[in-house]
């Protein structure tokens, strides 16, 4: 049994990295996010489990930073908010191409530019489209709670590293600035150096005779062989669609009207499907826990049976596409969102069923 | 014809061989350019010390981006000018590991200007060998930030115009300034003397990196590109003497963390 503590949602992010035996963090401030930097500092981990922790110059030295660690296979990881992940687009994009498992927690914040330092979902499209340059994907995982903040460290590592890739824990500036109580898991070893290179003989550890050397790139100039590549990696993206698609269905056996809402929004839908079931109208909720890979099958599902779907995002209406592909438009899918750091009150989300859904 | 061969290659008569930790794959570099031998003084440097085993290589973008093929070592290619971001990565995380970064004068000097001073003033311990060649060889000529004033590249056609276009920039003379550099120098590899003085040089820097904990240690190759510069190799290493030895002088800047006093 794990130790409970009342904790931020930045700072269990930053204790669940020491406790999953996490071998680097590599940070820059920002607003929402930098109590995770700020914790591990204070923790001193590098005295305890031997992670290093270090403030960069900036969000792109920050990334990089995690690709060296990264392709000699360490756990790497870095957070930063909806700015500074703008800014970690290249090396994420170098990362997905280059098959290197991180993990990048992304508080988000209102946009676009520096837009604000209020809550916001407005990089949903970011996170699950790829963000930068070329044909990829991350795994996108969202919490809904300070508890998945910590429970997610350690899920995002074991995705990273079965499937060699980025994954990023989408959250935002609600769930990674409230205090809830968070049940932290037992401290797991750092691997070893015999077992970094057991677990995965592809990084670059140094070349031994007994080995061909081994080179991280993403460069390949031979246009067929950058094909076969793509391919390879349009195959990862499959199997991880078939895979690892996690969602969550509440009140949905007798529903006849859907929200789909994650992170903070599902907490706020949760609330609004309370007040409109006082009211005689049933609404359930499906919340994506994975936003890529994306649940359209369980959507698709619910859409035979409820009479309409509402997106609840703090956005202009982003997952609201995903939701549309998932029913082949054969729906009514509408969105409601505040924009900009405003979070919908719950009252505001079960009017908005009330008059795009029922009454539209 | 065989015997005589044969005899030629007697361990005896042997004065010189390919290093192993140099591939057989052929070099990707223009013939005359002063890249193939950079490379091979470095690997030379790993196999004398012994060390090519504990070393991962990061190879940045420009010409030298395929340093892989040719480095028989693990390599790393980074993004453009975060060469040191990524080797701050690994030997942070690696601190027994032997890391360097062999990176051109675009990427160190210009995209990765951040990342090399905030390197070199945290005081990272690993060796950056900076080609200097004073353009952007790799796209096909461009002005990059060591292009001489008045010095033509395609997009600087008459000519670089400071005024315009801006100073060239002495990276090395500006991080040697910087408290985290143990041992920062200027060397070439246009003749036999300079190839043998430069060697020397990456072999200190490596050796320092084995010696110390910390302390970033920088040795600049100033380099010519004679495609880029539309010269001949031979005309681009008078002209690379006549003209870039006298802004970019050689010799060592700053030894075991002290300035040296010229």
């Amino acid at each position: 049994m794990g130790e409970l503590k009342l904790m931020k949602g930045n700072e269990a992010i930053a204790e669940a990295a020491i406790r999953a035996g996490v071998d680097a963090y590599f940070g820059y401030p920002i607003t929402p996010q930098s109590e995770v930097i700020e914790y591990l500092m204070v923790e001193k981990p590098y005295e305890t489990t031997g992670m290093v922790v270090l403030q960069a110059e900036s969000e792109i030295a920050a990334i990089n930073m995690v690709y060296g660690a990264a392709a000699s296979g360490k756990k790497a990881m870095t957070s930063s908010s909806s700015p500074g992940i703008s800014l970690k687009q290249e090396g994420i994009s170098y990362m997905a191409g280059a098959e290197l498992p991180c993990l990048i927690a992304n508080v988000v914040r209102g946009g676009p530019g520096l837009g604000t330092i209020q809550p916001s979902q407005a990089d949903y499209f970011q996170a699950t489209k790829g963000g930068g340059h070329g044909d990829y994907h991350m795994i996108v995982l969202a919490p809904a709670s300070v508890q998945e903040m910590a429970d997610f460290v350690s899920k995002g590592f074991d995705l990273a590293f079965k499937y060699r890739t980025p994954v990023m824990i989408l959250s935002d500036g609600l769930i990674g600035q409230m205090m809830e109580k968070v049940i932290l898991s037992e401290h797991t070893p750092r691997w070893t150096d015999e077992e970094i290179i057991k677990l995965s003989p592809w990084a670059t550890t140094g070349k031994p005779a007994s080995r061909e050397r081994n080179i991280i790139t993403s460069l390949d100039l031979d246009p067929y062989r950058q094909e076969e590549h793509n391919i390879h990696l349009q195959k990862k993206y499959k199997e991880i669609r078939e895979k690892e698609v996690e969602y969550e269905e509440i009140m949905c056996e007798d529903a006849e009207y859907l929200f789909v809402a994650y992170g903070s929004s599902s907490r706020i839908a949760q609330k609004a499907i309370k007040l409109g079931r006082e009211k005689g109208i049933k609404a359930g909720l499906l919340r994506p826990i994975t936003l890529y890979p994306f649940p359209s099958e369980a959507i698709r599902r619910l859409s035979q049976q409820v009479k309409g779907i509402l997106s609840l995002e703090m956005s202009a209406g982003q997952m609201i596409e995903d939701i549309r592909l998932s029913v082949d438009c054969e729906m009514k899918v509408e969105h409601f969102g505040r924009m900009g750091g405003v979070i919908h009150s719950p009252a505001e989300a079960l009017q908005a069923l009330e008059e795009k859904i029922i009454g539209g | 014809m065989k015997d005589e061969i044969s005899e030629i290659v007697n361990v005896e008569n042997l004065v010189y061989k390919k290093t192993p930790l140099m591939t057989d794959n052929i070099l990707s570099y223009c013939p005359g350019c002063g890249h193939g031998t950079a490379h091979r003084i470095t690997m030379e440097v790993l196999e004398e010390l012994g060390i090519g085993e504990k070393t991962i290589g990061v190879a940045p973008v420009g010409c030298s981006v395929l340093a892989y093929e040719f480095m028989n070592i693990d390599m790393q290619q980074a993004a453009h000018g975060r060469a040191p971001a990524v080797a701050t990565g690994i030997k942070r995380t690696w601190p027994h590991k032997i890391v360097f970064t062999y990176q051109g004068d675009g990427d160190l000097a210009a995209i990765g200007t951040a990342e090399t001073i905030h390197a070199c003033n945290r005081g990272e311990n690993f060796v950056i060998i900076f080609v200097n060649n004073g353009i952007y060889g790799m796209t096909g000529g461009q002005m990059a930030p060591t292009t001489l004033p008045g010095m033509k590249s395609s997009t600087s056609p008459y000519g670089r115009d400071v005024h315009i276009m801006g100073n060239p920039l002495k990276m090395t003379e500006l991080i040697a300034e910087l408290p985290g550099t143990r041992f920062v120098t200027r060397q070439a590899v246009h003749t036999p003397g300079n190839v043998r003085k430069a060697k020397r040089a990456i072999k200190k820097a490596f050796e320092n990196q084995m010696n110390f904990k910390e302390g970033i240690n920088f040795v600049e190759i100033v380099s010519n590109c004679n495609s880029g510069w539309k010269m001949t190799p031979v005309h681009s290493n008078e002209w690379m003497v006549e003209n870039m030895f006298p802004f970019f002088p050689l010799g060592d800047i700053k030894v075991d963390g002290e300035l040296v006093n010229k």
